[in-house]
């Protein structure tokens, strides 16, 4: 359409200047390189506080009894701890990736629509916020489970819950935002040459993560106004006196939720398939098998909803239809395990720290893909179901994965983003640590959930006493890992070793071949060669 | 991808709009929450509606400005039309939501409440006059609800706002032929038809409302089936007047003659945006009035 573009005098040589000073610059920044920044922090934060929620958890269940919190505060400790780390730490930590990492891996001067992704950030702070502040109201603050099932949520929760619903509104307008931004961004801003099978697996993964994103989001945001509409306006959705059901919520909630899970976890394969083959000096194996895998797994994600409520009383065809696609999952999940162990068949290993973290996570997330495909089955799942096997089950791919995938790209691009090396030996001291006490943390919990512990009590029976204190003792010393962490981010932000362009032997893409480390302010103000 | 350099591509610098918009946002939701606790006015809520219009008037008049002044080439015109393709989806989706909820109530909710899938025992004890039908009429537990006298005929101004609603999809389209030929007369009088239909659609449905309240005693606390009737065609009707005014604004800048045949994004994101909201009152028409 236009040949030559025009800038105004105030944009005049626009990709040349670096960033505004003050804190104005981080408010007012339409920079894809501010705005990660921004999320990861966020993520960092929220990391923390949601821990140190999980902590006063740990601390109540080191001993049998009610010694520390009031059994209300510890409800609303396990329901604000999986919100915080749902909401405010996982996704916002790989949506900073992706800002990071996609304009530069596909060549783009920057995301496609930068005022808007100033925004899908910006709401974040208000929403959490808003959603912290109901711990300090009258009521208390959610004690409903992060699952906010009805009538706990509805008929008998208290007035601080529409403080919560409207939280989750502006979390799903931001997130909706967030991922449109990311798609148009793959989709229109590749440079000539990056055709889609070229890309990156973790931009791949992103480009599906947001179709995710955006197609459940808003049945989260449908889920939570007919809360409102029910606990203000006379409506019946999920209350049987007026012909609606509470499973209905059910239903509609885990529509959402399932494909939620998959949005934690798709950007962590990305991340994973980025550093193996870099750390085994080999070309990632199957790369068109991931890909077809990983949509096959987004597809999935949507008909298996129900397998979270094997006990609430469907009819049998719908026990059994859910349990075998659940199963089926399993397939393309495998696929993308036994690519990453091929990927390292025959390579040249170094064992340099996000290498470690990316092994942990495999080995890791494949256990807690296990206990997983145990869940899925129907009839045993009628014993696991509300255990503390499923705690286990969900931690072990959720921190062991997903945060274990954000640790590992934190250690493995942090180099490319501030031109620092980090310490090795403390990045590797960090990763014995968790993985140690990871471990102690969550394995015990799978025994005491096959026991029969259930989740979400303050309290339990004497035999399940000792796993619990080896549980806490391991919970704590991971707590004081992360804030290690904290220091060593501190400490590679200030300074460090100066990192080469490629900054790894085996690094690939564009990000590590064309860009120096740092980059500049604006990268790829020419669009790069793509081999 | 037009071009190798990526000195085309227009990248923003800095912009206030979005922490206005978080402010208001903010506000408007924890005003609402104050608000039906009891412990503030309504007016939190207005003023921070109005600080989003604000938002909105500033940030698009920035785009509109900036796209007049060709700052924007033929790549940024496509991130705007995904963008709003996807924006679409997410609409679509937040409607399934509460579609889900309708064909779950009418297949199984209202169905197991008396007695269906082996539910018998549930039924006799604790509702025994309840009989399952659609549109539901007699609840589990009436006493609790305003119960409907009779349910929404489908073949009166329903009829009529399904006919008004396709008429405008071929009037919008009739605009963008003119504005294809560069015919900004009848561009201007077709979109001005445009938004007399949806205007139109708008002010019938609440004279249906008023005959649902005062005549059928059909309310949202009907039980399920007035919250489903009430909520889909709430949040329909309200896209109808966002969609109008959309419409509106587009025709005030056609009139001012914004658009040509090469350059006119914002009236096609517009008229994907009307079609949309025609094809989700067809879904209504045909599942919540009709069958």
């Amino acid at each position: 359409m236009y040949t030559e573009t025009t800038h105004d005098a105030a944009h005049g040589e626009h990709h040349d200047h670096g960033p505004a000073k003050g804190l104005m610059r981080w408010v007012t920044t339409t920079n894809h390189k501010d705005i990660g920044t921004l999320y990861l922090w966020l993520a960092f934060i929220m990391l923390l506080y949601g821990g140190s929620m999980a902590m006063i958890i740990r601390l109540e269940l080191f001993q049998p009894g009610l010694q520390w919190v009031e059994p209300h505060f510890f409800n609303q400790m396990t329901t604000m701890h999986g919100l915080v780390m749902v909401f405010g730490a996982i996704m916002p930590a790989f949506v900073g990736l992706a800002n990071w990492l996609v304009p530069i891996m596909i060549g783009a001067p920057d995301m496609a629509l930068p005022r808007m992704n100033n925004w899908s950030f910006w709401i974040l702070p208000f929403a959490f916020t808003m959603l912290a502040s109901t711990t300090f109201m009258e009521g208390g603050a959610p004690a409903f489970g992060w699952t906010f099932y009805a009538p706990l949520s509805t008929t008998f929760a208290p007035d601080t819950t529409d403080f919560f619903i409207f939280a989750v509104h502006l979390m799903g307008i931001s997130s909706v935002m967030g991922a449109i931004n990311i798609i148009a961004t793959i989709l229109n801003m590749r440079a000539p040459g990056m055709t889609l099978m070229k890309m990156p697996l973790f931009v791949w993964t992103w480009l599906i993560t947001a179709y995710l994103l955006i197609a459940v989001m808003p049945v989260l945001a449908g889920a939570v106004t007919m809360m409102l509409t029910d606990r203000h306006f006379g409506t019946s959705f999920f209350d049987a006196a007026g012909g609606g059901d509470p499973v209905m919520f059910q239903h509609v909630f885990w529509f959402f939720g399932h494909p939620e899970v998959y949005i934690m976890i798709l950007p962590a394969f990305g991340v994973i398939s980025a550093i193996i083959p870099t750390f085994a000096r080999k070309p990632l194996f199957g790369y068109s098998s991931m890909v077809y895998a990983t949509a096959s797994i987004a597809i999935l994600s949507f008909m298996v909803w129900a397998h979270h409520m094997f006990t609430v009383g469907m009819p049998v065809a719908g026990e059994l239809y859910f349990m075998y696609a659940t199963i089926l999952i399993s397939v393309p999940t495998g696929v993308k395990v036994f690519n990453w162990v091929t990927t390292m068949w025959k390579g040249s290993m170094t064992f340099e720290t996000p290498m470690l973290w990316a092994l942990g996570f495999i080995v890791m997330f494949t256990i807690g893909g296990f206990s997983g495909l145990m869940l899925g089955v129907a009839p045993v799942d009628t014993q696991y179901h509300d255990t503390y096997f499923v705690v286990a089950h969900f931690h072990y791919v959720l921190v062991t994965g997903a945060l274990y995938s954000i640790i590992a790209a934190f250690y493995y691009w942090v180099p490319k983003w501030t031109g620092h090396m980090y310490d090795e030996k403390l990045g590797k001291i960090h990763f014995w640590w968790s993985t140690i006490a990871v471990n102690v943390l969550f394995f015990p919990q799978h025994f005491v959930g096959l026991a029969g512990m259930p989740r979400r009590i303050p309290d339990y029976s004497l035999q399940f006493a000792e796993f619990n204190a080896i549980s806490s003792i391991g919970g704590f010393a991971f707590g004081l890992a992360q804030v290690f962490f904290l220091y060593i981010v501190i400490k590679t932000i200030r300074g460090g070793e100066k990192a080469t362009a490629q900054v790894w032997e085996g690094a690939t893409g564009l990000e590590f071949e064309q860009l120096p480390s740092p980059p500049p302010y604006h990268s790829f103000t020419e669009a790069p060669p793509v081999r | 991808m037009s071009s190798t350099s990526n000195q085309d591509y227009y990248v923003p610098h800095g912009t206030h709009w979005p922490i206005i918009g978080s402010v208001g946002l903010s506000l408007t939701v924890v005003g609402a929450a104050n608000f039906l606790h009891g412990t503030w006015s309504a007016t939190p809520i207005f003023v921070g509606i109005a600080i989003l219009i604000f938002m909105m008037y500033g940030w698009f008049g920035t785009v509109v400005k900036e796209s007049l002044a060709g700052t924007y080439n033929a790549q940024v015109d496509m991130s705007f039309r995904w963008g709003m393709g996807w924006f679409i989806f997410s609409e679509v989706m937040f409607f399934a939501a509460f579609f889900g909820a309708l064909f779950y109530a009418r297949m199984y909710s209202v169905p197991w409440l008396d007695g269906a899938s082996n539910n018998d025992a549930t039924a006799q004890y604790l509702w025994p006059d309840f009989e399952a039908a659609w549109p539901l009429l007699t609840l589990p537990l009436a006493d609790k609800f305003e119960v409907a006298k009779a349910t929404m005929s489908a073949w009166g101004l329903p009829f009529i706002n399904t006919v008004i609603l396709l008429t405008s999809g071929l009037t919008v389209t009739l605009a963008h032929w003119a504005l294809k030929r560069r015919d900004n007369v009848w561009l201007v009088y077709w979109l001005f038809a445009t938004v007399a239909l949806g205007f139109g659609f708008v002010i019938l449905q609440g004279i249906e409302y008023a005959h649902a309240y005062q005549d059928l005693n059909l309310r949202l606390d009907s039980g399920i089936y007035g919250s489903t009737f009430f909520m889909l065609t709430g949040f329909h009707g309200f896209h109808v007047t966002m969609g109008a005014t959309m419409l509106l604004i587009i025709m005030i800048r056609a009139a001012k003659g914004h658009f040509s045949p090469e350059n006119h994004f914002a009236f096609e994101a517009v008229a994907w945006y009307w079609h949309f909201v025609d094809v989700v009152w067809l879904g209504l028409f045909i599942f919540v009035y009709w069958l």
